[in-house]
């Protein structure tokens, strides 16, 4: 079982975009270095909804990512990758949708190669374009409350922003920004990107985000299975600590022994 | 008549369909999504769209991401 049990028999589930999940951690394909060590690592994330980006037919290119996810009966998230405006995003999601059969969208406008940042003006106004046109939308942002606000009244479905840089490995760098993103959100927050080893997905749902996507923190480990099992095992114990409640942080000692009386 | 298909120049005969352009890359029809000049082309419309000289055709399909 991927999720927690909250209490005897009732368990703790995810509902996105009028769907609902037992398992948090959202996985990517990205460089993974063949499709079987993806399969494997798939199969020991536990993952229900995995992102696959669109691009040019290749002709020569064997096997699909699309025949393992059908194989594991995990849910195709289409990204839009690659694209730097607004008008690109919505285009790659319409011809996702056209090829997979799915109006689920991971909204991804970068703004420059160097950072993979996403564009907040671009984003928000595929957005709003993507939603109208009837796509449910998880939108790829910086860990900016205000954007988050926005994205969610323009009808977005999770909002998902960063811990650090895709790629980068270098976990949450502004856990304040996450907490107040949690806060004040109505929909699903998903942490996107950033994500190095186990304790930052545990960090990102003590901090209560609702689910965790990552790809290369698992594909470019040294053991790729192993640290999806990891992984799977962090978002569980992450979530099962915000839910249980942590205890405050303090200054000084607080006994756990009771004092020695005379 | 001379179009573009994922960036390649190829030679098509005249009154070609979308779905002819497709089949120079592929005989799959499912997981496979087509524009042309930067407008979609559904999969029920692609044998009855007709192709102009200097289209833009871009077939695209799911890979590793993200």
């Amino acid at each position: 079982m991927d999720g927690v049990e909250v209490e005897a028999g009732m368990e703790d589930v995810l509902s996105l975009g009028g769907e609902k999940f037992t398992s948090r951690l959202i996985m990517g394909t990205g460089g993974a270095p063949s499709l079987d060590v993806l399969e494997q690592a798939l199969e020991e994330s536990g993952t229900e909804i995995t992102t696959v980006a669109m691009r040019r037919l290749d002709p020569a290119s064997r096997g699909s990512v699309l025949d393992v996810l059908r194989r594991k009966g995990i849910k195709v998230l289409p990204n839009t990758a690659g694209c730097f405006t607004a008008g690109e995003a919505v285009l790659t999601a319409r011809l996702a949708r056209e090829a997979l059969e799915t109006n689920w969208v991971k909204l991804e406008v970068i703004s420059d190669e160097r950072t993979l940042l996403p564009d907040p003006i671009e984003t928000f106004d595929a957005a709003e374009r993507l939603v109208a046109d009837g796509f449910v939308v998880l939108p790829y942002i910086g860990d900016d409350p205000a954007l988050a606000r926005r994205l969610e009244q323009a009808g977005c479905a999770a909002v998902m922003p960063l811990g650090a840089p895709i790629g980068s490995g270098l976990g949450i760098r502004n856990p304040h920004n996450i907490e107040l993103i949690v806060e004040s959100a109505g929909v699903p927050v998903i942490l996107d990107a950033g994500i190095g080893t186990a304790s930052d997905a545990a960090l990102a749902m003590e901090l209560g985000c609702d689910a965790v996507l990552l790809a290369s923190a698992v594909t470019r480990a040294q053991r790729p299975g192993l640290m999806a099992a990891a992984m799977r095992h962090a978002v569980t114990a992450g979530r099962a600590a915000r839910i249980a409640g942590r205890i405050p942080m303090r200054r000084y000692a607080e006994a756990s022994s009771p004092a020695l009386t005379a | 008549m001379k179009v573009t298909i994922n960036g390649g120049a190829v030679e098509l005969p005249g009154e070609a369909t979308v779905g002819e352009a497709v089949r120079t890359l592929t005989a799959m029809t499912s997981g496979v999504a087509v524009a042309v000049n930067g407008e979609v082309v559904s999969r029920s419309a692609w044998e009855s769209t007709r192709l102009s000289e200097s289209d833009l055709v871009e077939v695209l399909t799911a890979v590793q991401g993200g």
